[in-house]
């Protein structure tokens, strides 16, 4: 299957050749370079899924791993080295399916909606580099490998954010996304450093593949602070991936990168990218698993908390974005869940399987929503539901393509997110009571947000256009992937998914428990769309009084906990004023200053005996006459 | 002729040259024409050098050659190269070329193309010697003519910055005099050649009195802290071609120095002492991005941000292990290409806005693209974007430092790695300010974008920083093979 390297090196060569030629291209034909390329990437990608899932990947009952391409890169030592290549496994060609997808549609969409923007091509230069980023990312043969990746998809997000360059708040946003992540990938970087110094390799076949070795002889290293080298490295390599995955308290950023275009924000903040950080806790899972399962645990309980957490924030937002990125922390956050309350092998395995269902129903129903959105702030030119109200009147299409995600988000049956989403609940509850609760409340909120969202778009008719300004439905382009996509959105969820994926990689079954999970789940969220319903369906003053009365809760809400204000005083204070300023100035006066001053000195003694070089002969012979004698006198007297 | 003595002579002959130009016109060929001939050299010899180790040759130092100067003392004019030195003249050819470019228009164009010359011989000449004498000689060369380049060509407070840098490196010198002496005594017998002491021992108590003197010496160059004060104020004042050759090849005379003459001549005392110099070498990585976060001229952040860059290539050498060491010629070469470009744009824009306040300026994607993208794609070098040259070395050096065995060394690694959170916050907090957002100044609308000339100079530079960063075991295996011998004798 060597031709899956088409995949990578398509987007790449879109890359090169927009970003060079670009400039000299009309805006449409890069569009259609780029557009083309990509639905090749897509071809390819899912005839390596077919011949993967239908015909080689199987042997026996075992998926097995292909690695078509292996090539050294850069050598360190002898068993250290950095290579490039392509691992076919179910979860990468899982990954390889949703991301051509989902960029297709994308690119597809972007055709219609930045049409006439200044820089098209740029921006698709960039979609075709993040492309290439990610795909490279999910079939990285080893830790290193996918770190390379992990930190172009950053850039490719950078240049993204901030498209609109001359827009301070995208300036400002992109560059948050960057050194948030960044600071989190000095965490991975330095997991990496200890885990490849133990195991001494980097390549994830040999670091997964002897399960006893992980959990007694490869961590050698002893304890510090109390736990041990391997909890720490793991830990902190689960650092890097909450940076992408947005994970609290890392999560600051995610919000703020909905400054970029919103197609961007649908590719790479909802359905891609910002899911990199729970592939890379399941590539890693055996590790996890079985030499640091405390790490587990704790990525249980993070991701528990930042479900309920954001889930808590969207409900108050009212930039539509904001809404859709609050959820897509707290549906992250699901995913994360599930790997963190998994057990490994079989149905023990089944916190792994939907978190990996998850991810994937996922990607197309907040894909979707994203796209939906984008359609609307289209045909209203505002991000603010204050702006909206009524919209089903003039476009149909994105209405009901909308309520189809909508329905797949909160976890109706029979749309996607129901079962992915019921699997999870179903590993929680058989792990931790506390976590599971927590999901279950969760998915209420979910349920409400969404449609207190979709009713104040498209329903609730406060709000006249004017004449002029009639909203209408977005141009085919537009139309046609969220079509697609609300396809998906309703179908996936029938996917047999634990016969290709698992933790083992051995198949097994699942089923529904309509009378306990099952019915806790689409209960719940049956609850929150019906008091969506009630409060928001049509204009009324219940909303407002009931943020009224929950006072300071409901501003703390408003103001995402402040997390952003806490942030920017360690940034601001601690960083900037306490640390490199007083560094500046030792650095100006102590450092620079005592060289000057030696300078000074050196100045000051030789003008003070300068006066002896006078270059009077009387002077210098009455110095000649006393020294000699002084010097007479010594050698006699001493 | 030997064709590493034509590394000597070329800059001769392109002073002799100038001398007999008469016109702006002839003095841009002659030294466009003699740039091309040291680059075209460079590359000959690189192929040349490969040809000779795939044929077998496994000596040490290839091409050597070598022509008495000074009987009565054994000084001798011995030169030889491995893979090091080979990558290290590569990159200043390339930097010796662009920065011709980048000074294109100069006035009083003779006079500094003379002194360019001349630092160029200088540069050269260092790194193609293996005689101590000679090599001290050379570095000298090298240093005399960056005062009259400040000093005359430079911008702002000139004289000061000029003094200063000279008195600076030649307190370094002195220091270094007192350590090549030293070492010529204490190994015992009558020879300044690097190879020959090499095989000599120095006894312990030598070696720990001249370590620290030669590593300091050539560590003042490099950027040492605290004695790194001469870097922010030199470049604020260079002219751009000057700073692009000083911080792209003269500060890298000072890792290669201290990595060719104080650790591979004392390796016990390094074992022993490197520890002092690795907690200051530790300090300069961290402390110069710090520092760099808060500046507000271009040329000091760059400068700064080189503290902490330069602290990383000695950091990595005290590692004294093969892949770290690897690591730091990586990052000279990394950082010598990378920080050109830096300032062959900060000039650039310089000379056509004014100012290099990073608060007086924005927006100047909009005025000039070119730059502007040249600009991030530096900036991304700068904080190690993967597929650039930045990336590679850094990883070389972090992977290779944390082999280390005790906690010391691994320990300061990670405070080493926290350098790429603070690189890139400095890096965005640049680019974010004067090339994005609203344009600050009205003024700067329709401003140039890059001439030809300027034009040429960057390309070059990103294109050899792209060649690093996508295919590095090129570059890589060159300095790993040679260094293989050097480690067999620092771990004895």
């Amino acid at each position: 299957m060597e031709y899956s390297l088409l995949i990578i090196a398509t987007p790449f060569l879109l890359f090169l050749v927009l970003g060079l030629l670009g400039m000299k291209m009309k805006p449409s034909i890069a569009g259609i370079i780029g557009t083309l390329g990509m639905s090749l990437c897509a071809i390819v990608a899912y005839t390596v899924a077919y011949q993967y899932f239908f015909q080689f990947g199987k042997v026996g009952e075992e998926w097995t791993k292909i690695i078509p391409l292996n090539f050294e890169w850069l050598r360190f030592t002898d068993k250290l080295h950095i290579d490039l290549g392509i691992l076919l496994d179910p979860i990468s060609v899982m990954m390889l399916v949703v991301i051509t997808t989902v960029s297709l549609m994308v690119h597809i969409y972007s055709l219609g909606y930045m049409k006439g923007e200044k820089g098209f091509e740029r921006y698709y230069a960039f979609l075709s580099l993040f492309s290439f980023s990610m795909l490279g990312l999910v079939v990285a043969t080893n830790i290193f490998q996918m770190y390379i990746f992990w930190e172009l998809v950053g850039v490719s997000s950078y240049s993204l954010i901030g498209f609109y360059y001359t827009k301070p708040s995208a300036v400002a946003a992109s560059k948050k996304a960057f050194i948030v992540t960044r600071f989190a990938d000095l965490g991975f970087l330095v997991g990496i450093l200890i885990l490849s110094f133990y195991t001494k390799t980097f390549d994830f076949e040999l670091l997964t593949a002897d399960h006893a070795a992980l959990a007694t002889t490869s961590f050698a290293g002893g304890t510090f602070l109390g736990l041990s080298i391997a909890t720490w490295a793991m830990a902190l390599i689960f650092m890097g991936g909450a940076g992408k995955s947005a994970m609290f308290p890392l999560h600051i950023w995610l919000p703020d990168a909905m400054e970029g275009p919103t197609p961007v924000s649908a590719l790479i903040h909802a359905a891609t990218m910002v899911v990199a950080g729970v592939y890379l806790v399941a590539r890693l899972f055996p590790v996890y698993f079985f030499a640091a399962p405390d790490v587990l645990e704790m990525i249980a309980f993070v991701g528990a908390f930042t479900a309920l957490f954001a889930a808590v924030i969207a409900i108050t937002q009212t930039d539509i974005k904001r809404v859709l990125a609050f959820s897509t922390i707290s549906q992250i956050a699901y995913m994360m869940v599930a790997l963190g309350v998994s057990g490994y092998g079989d149905h023990d395995g089944l916190g792994y399987m939907a978190s990996m269902f998850h991810l994937f129903t996922h990607a197309f129903f907040k894909a979707l929503l994203f796209l939906g959105a984008g359609s609307v702030i289209h045909a209203v030119h505002s991000n603010e539901m204050d702006h909206m109200g009524g919209l089903h009147k003039y476009m149909k299409v994105t209405s009901i393509t909308f309520f189809i995600a909508c329905l797949a988000i909160a976890g109706i049956p029979p749309f996607s997110g129901f079962f992915s989403k019921d699997e999870i609940l179903a590993a929680a509850f058989h792990h931790q009571p506390v976590i599971f609760w927590t999901l279950w409340v969760v998915a209420g909120l979910t349920a409400f947000y969404m449609f207190r969202l979709y009713f104040c778009i498209f329903w609730n008719g406060k709000r006249e256009y004017s004449e002029h300004h009639k909203p209408h439905e977005s141009p085919a382009p537009m139309t046609i992937p969220l079509i697609i996509l609300a396809v998906f959105s309703v179908f996936t969820g029938f996917i047999p998914f634990s016969d290709f994926i698992s933790s083992n990689q051995i198949p097994f079954h699942t089923h529904i428990d309509w009378t306990g999970v099952g019915a806790l789940s689409i209960g719940v969220a049956v609850i929150g769309i019906l008091i969506a319903f009630l409060l928001y369906f049509k204009d009324s003053r219940q909303p407002a009084k009931m943020a009224k009365a929950l006072g300071v809760f409901y501003k703390a809400t408003l103001h995402k906990f402040y997390m952003d204000e806490i942030w920017m005083w360690v940034t601001q204070t601690v960083i900037f004023r306490c640390i490199c300023a007083p560094i500046k100035w030792f650095d100006r006066h102590i450092i620079d200053g005592s060289m000057d001053g030696l300078a000074w000195i050196t100045q000051k003694s030789s003008s003070s005996i300068k006066g002896l070089q006078s270059g009077q002969v009387q002077f210098y012979a009455w110095v000649f006459i006393f020294g000699s004698i002084v010097i007479a006198a010594l050698v006699l007297f001493l | 002729m030997n064709i590493l003595s034509l590394f000597v002579v070329v800059p001769v002959l392109m002073i002799i040259a100038l001398f007999l130009c008469k016109g702006m016109k002839a003095i841009r060929t002659v030294m466009v024409t003699g740039a091309s001939v040291l680059l075209v050299l460079a590359a000959i010899l690189t192929i040349l050098f490969l040809q000779q180790r795939a044929a077998g040759d496994t000596a040490e130092m290839l091409f050597v050659d070598s022509l008495v100067w000074y009987a009565p003392l054994n000084i001798c004019y011995t030169v030889g190269v491995d893979g090091i030195s080979v990558m290290m003249l590569a990159l200043s050819a390339i930097i010796v070329f662009t920065g011709v470019f980048s000074s294109w228009n100069m006035n009083m164009a003779k006079e500094y193309f003379l002194w360019y010359c001349l630092l160029s011989m200088g540069v050269f000449g260092f790194f193609i010697s293996i005689d101590l004498f000679t090599m001290f000689m050379f570095y000298e060369v090298a240093l005399i003519p960056m005062y009259l380049l400040i000093g005359l060509w430079g911008t702002g407070r000139k004289e000061y910055s000029a003094m200063k840098l000279t008195l600076m490196l030649m307190g370094g010198s002195a220091f270094l005099m007192i350590g090549i002496i030293g070492i010529y005594f204490a190994a015992g017998h009558t020879t300044m050649n690097l190879l020959e002491i090499a095989q000599l021992h120095i006894p312990y108590e030598f070696q720990r009195w001249l370590f620290p003197a030669t590593f300091l010496g050539f560590g003042v160059l490099g950027a040492l802290f605290p004695f790194h004060t001469w870097s922010p104020d030199g470049h604020a004042s260079a002219p751009t071609a000057v700073s692009m050759l000083h911080a792209g090849v003269l500060m890298k005379l000072g890792g290669y120095g201290c990595f060719r003459v104080a650790i591979y001549l004392m390796p016990e005392a390094a074992q022993q002492l490197g520890w002092i110099f690795l907690i200051l070498t530790g300090i300069s990585v961290v402390y110069g991005a710090f520092s760099a976060v808060v500046q507000t001229d271009l040329k000091y952040i760059n400068a700064y941000s080189s503290v902490s860059h330069c602290g990383l290539v000695l950091f990595a050498i005290l590692m004294m292990n093969q892949t770290a060491m690897t690591g730091a010629i990586m990052q000279m070469l990394s950082h010598g290409l990378m920080t050109a470009l830096f300032f062959a744009l900060i000039g650039l824009i310089y000379g056509r806005t004014h100012t290099r306040d990073i608060r007086e300026m924005g927006g100047l994607m909009k005025i000039m693209p070119f730059a502007s993208v040249c600009y991030v794609i530096a900036g991304l070098a700068s904080l190690g974007l993967p597929g650039l040259s930045g990336f590679v070395a850094e990883m070389t050096i972090f992977v290779g430092s944390f082999q280390h065995t005790d906690w010391f060394h691994r320990g300061f690694t990670i405070a080493a790695c926290c350098s790429i959170v603070i690189t890139a916050v400095y890096i965005l907090r640049t680019v974010g300010k004067i090339l994005y957002g609203p344009v600050q100044d009205q003024h700067h609308i329709g401003l140039p974008d890059a001439a030809w000339y300027e034009k040429v100079s960057v390309v070059c530079l990103i294109v050899a920083i792209a060649f690093i960063g996508m295919y590095p075991s090129g570059a890589s295996d060159i300095i790993s093979n040679s260094l293989s011998p050097i480690i067999a004798k620092l771990n004895f």
